[in-house]
């Protein structure tokens, strides 16, 4: 080879190079926008919804046509929504995720169950809202009330917590249960006694995640739980409840005084976000931290 | 002595009858509650379809869907939902046109180019943004761009298409790229260094190598954050401007199908024809979304879904 044609490969290596180097450039943008989209929209609502936070702000009620006051009703009621979803969800989907892990044999069921869970997945969060009313509202005569909202937000969750318990089931060393089984435990002593137990933290994790999605949704919970305003804090699980999300919807269209009330408005938004956002930071640090120890 | 003990340990085990029929009653109660996630996606298209179906004793089918007038409250009302289906297939196509580049080159940029601590502040904050309540986008879009959006263009309000889509970009950039980050990643290393080993460059690598090993994971990725545009309520209800017309403008106000829902319900008198309409409205989105899905789950067919990005 002549040395012409070898700084020719150098100069086309070169050129190439060059490319990939702007190339990339437009990877790092991407990835900074999105990262920083974050910090953009939580930024702004932070600065200007942090003066509006004080304590008279998160323990009393609304008042004056909810122009004043605070919005410790939509607190409580969201706490009970939430609550309510995963202690309907979590027995169901841990019990789906342990016969999805543990029981079911390659086949149709199986691919029938996994089609179900998919496509609940990937419902719109109103058409559960309409779901909501038309069956635990109106069919099951719940009425408008906690009960119905949590199942309505329970079935949208169910979801997050059967995929989340099945990675941590999967995670669970096979040689656990052959340990056990070999011990003479039957397949149920080994789930309840050995599988379950080591599984417990990535069943947590899911069930934060699974509680942070709830806590934020609105649409489910329009039509089938969530009013513009109750005088008083909800009683039984049977009364209707106001809900931080629905709140900030309300306050920002719907209100008497729209421009007038922007500061509660972002500082509902914080709580809300500050509630949603710390629940899912304890779940992935504690999900990040267990998957580095396996 | 010996075989006396044996004697009543196999007596013991034969006693022991109950405990496989004890297992099978077990298995057969996590069955059952394992088939509580096909039970609730049956009611949900149960109840949909007897609340949406008595409007079609009002209007055809074909005038429902393909009828421009969405007037549900007019005299004699107008129940035409054309406009609201092409405002959320607007939308949706908008918003993908920005979610698409962005979240797949984010994804590119974690599983290739990125150092392990920038990976590790990047994914968590991809997935924390993942998890923003839609509402709240929905008000940072309507309080703090629509006003920006209004000046920047002259517009008579910022509620509109091109906000919304915006808006609900920002929804889907966190599925696209959590998703086609999992693929990316999970593409064989061996792939990648021969392709290095044959003097390619890290960028040609990927054109070449990566993406096409990883295009099943990517465009599943690419539909289920589209799915996700077109569901998405809030959003479109805060920050679309809320005209049920076919928009002749990118910065014209719309009304896509999930809005009108949201919106209209709790208006709509118990079982009239208006409630009947917006159940329908919902029997169409949930067809939509649900092709939407389809599609997703045969492309992710080969390719196993892991994560939580889609839920």
């Amino acid at each position: 080879m002549k040395a012409s044609e070898f700084s020719s490969i150098s100069d086309s290596r070169k050129r190439r190079k060059a490319m990939e180097f702007i190339v990339f450039l437009f990877f790092r943008i991407s990835a900074l926008i999105c990262s920083f989209g974050l910090v953009i929209i939580v930024g702004f609502i932070a600065v200007k919804g942090l003066s509006s936070i004080t304590w008279t702000f998160l323990t009393q009620p609304p008042v004056k046509m909810m122009t004043e006051g605070g919005i410790l009703p939509c607190i409580m009621g969201t706490i009970y929504l939430s609550l309510g979803a995963i202690l309907i969800a979590v027995p169901i989907g841990v019990a789906s995720a342990v016969y999805l892990t543990e029981y079911a044999a390659p086949g149709r069921l199986l691919r029938a169950i996994r089609l179900g869970i998919n496509n609940l997945a990937g419902i719109p969060s109103v058409i559960f809202g309409l779901f909501g009313l038309a069956f635990f509202v109106i069919y099951l005569g719940m009425g408008v009330s906690i009960l119905a909202g949590a199942c309505t937000l329970s079935a949208l969750t169910l979801p997050v917590v059967i995929s989340s318990t099945e990675e941590a089931l999967r995670a669970v060393p096979q040689t656990y249960r052959e340990a056990s089984l070999g011990l003479g435990a039957t397949k149920w002593q080994t789930i309840y006694r050995v599988v379950l137990p080591s599984a417990l933290p990535g069943i947590l994790t899911g069930t934060i995640l699974g509680l942070g999605r709830a806590a934020g949704e609105t649409a489910p919970i329009m039509f089938t739980a969530a009013v513009f305003f109750t005088p008083s804090l909800p009683s039984s699980i049977f009364d209707e409840v106001m809900a931080l999300p629905y709140h900030i919807y309300v306050l920002a269209t719907a209100g008497t005084e729209i421009e007038k009330t922007r500061p509660l408005q972002f500082g509902t938004a914080l709580v809300l976000i500050m509630l949603v956002l710390g629940l899912n930071l304890v779940a992935i640090i504690y999900r990040s931290k267990l998957r580095r120890r396996k | 002595m010996v075989s006396g003990s044996t004697e009543s340990l196999i007596a013991a085990i034969s006693s022991g009858e109950t405990r496989p029929r004890k297992e099978k009653i077990i298995r057969f109660i996590f069955l059952m509650i394992a088939t509580g996630s096909i039970v609730t996606l049956a009611l949900i298209v149960l109840f949909l379809v007897a609340e949406g179906i008595p409007i079609f004793k009002e209007t055809s089918p074909y005038q429902f869907i393909f009828g421009k007038l969405w007037y549900p409250t007019s005299d004699p009302p107008d129940f035409g939902i054309f406009a609201l289906i092409i405002a959320s297939l607007l939308v949706t196509a908008v918003s993908s046109l920005i979610s698409i580049p962005l979240g797949v080159l984010t994804a590119l940029y974690l599983a290739e180019i990125a150092r392990p601590k920038m990976r590790e502040i990047i994914k968590p904050a991809v997935e924390m943004f993942a998890s923003l309540p839609s509402v709240v986008i929905g008000f940072f879009g309507m309080v703090i761009v629509a006003p920006l959006l209004q000046d920047a263009f002259n517009l008579a309000t910022g509620l509109n298409l091109f906000n919304a889509s915006l808006m609900l970009a920002f929804m889907s950039v966190p599925t696209i790229t959590s998703i086609s980050e999992d693929a990316i990643f999970a593409v064989p290393r061996d792939l990648k260094e021969a392709s290095f080993a044959l003097g390619a460059t890290h960028l040609e690598t990927i054109v070449r190598v990566i993406i096409p090993a990883s295009i099943s994971g990517i465009a599943t990725a690419v539909i289920l954050g589209m799915s996700r545009a077109m569901g998405e309520t809030m959003v479109v209800l805060m920050v679309a401007g809320g005209a049920a017309m076919i928009p002749s403008s990118l910065f014209d106000p719309v009304r896509p199908m999930p809005a009108s829902i949201a919106a209209e319900m709790a208006e709509a008198p118990f079982r009239g024809d208006h409630y009947h309409a917006l159940f329908a409205t919902g029997i169409v989105l949930f067809l939509i979304t649900l092709i939407f899905n389809i599609i997703a789950e045969r492309i992710s067919h080969r390719y196993r879904q892991v994560g939580e990005a889609t839920l």
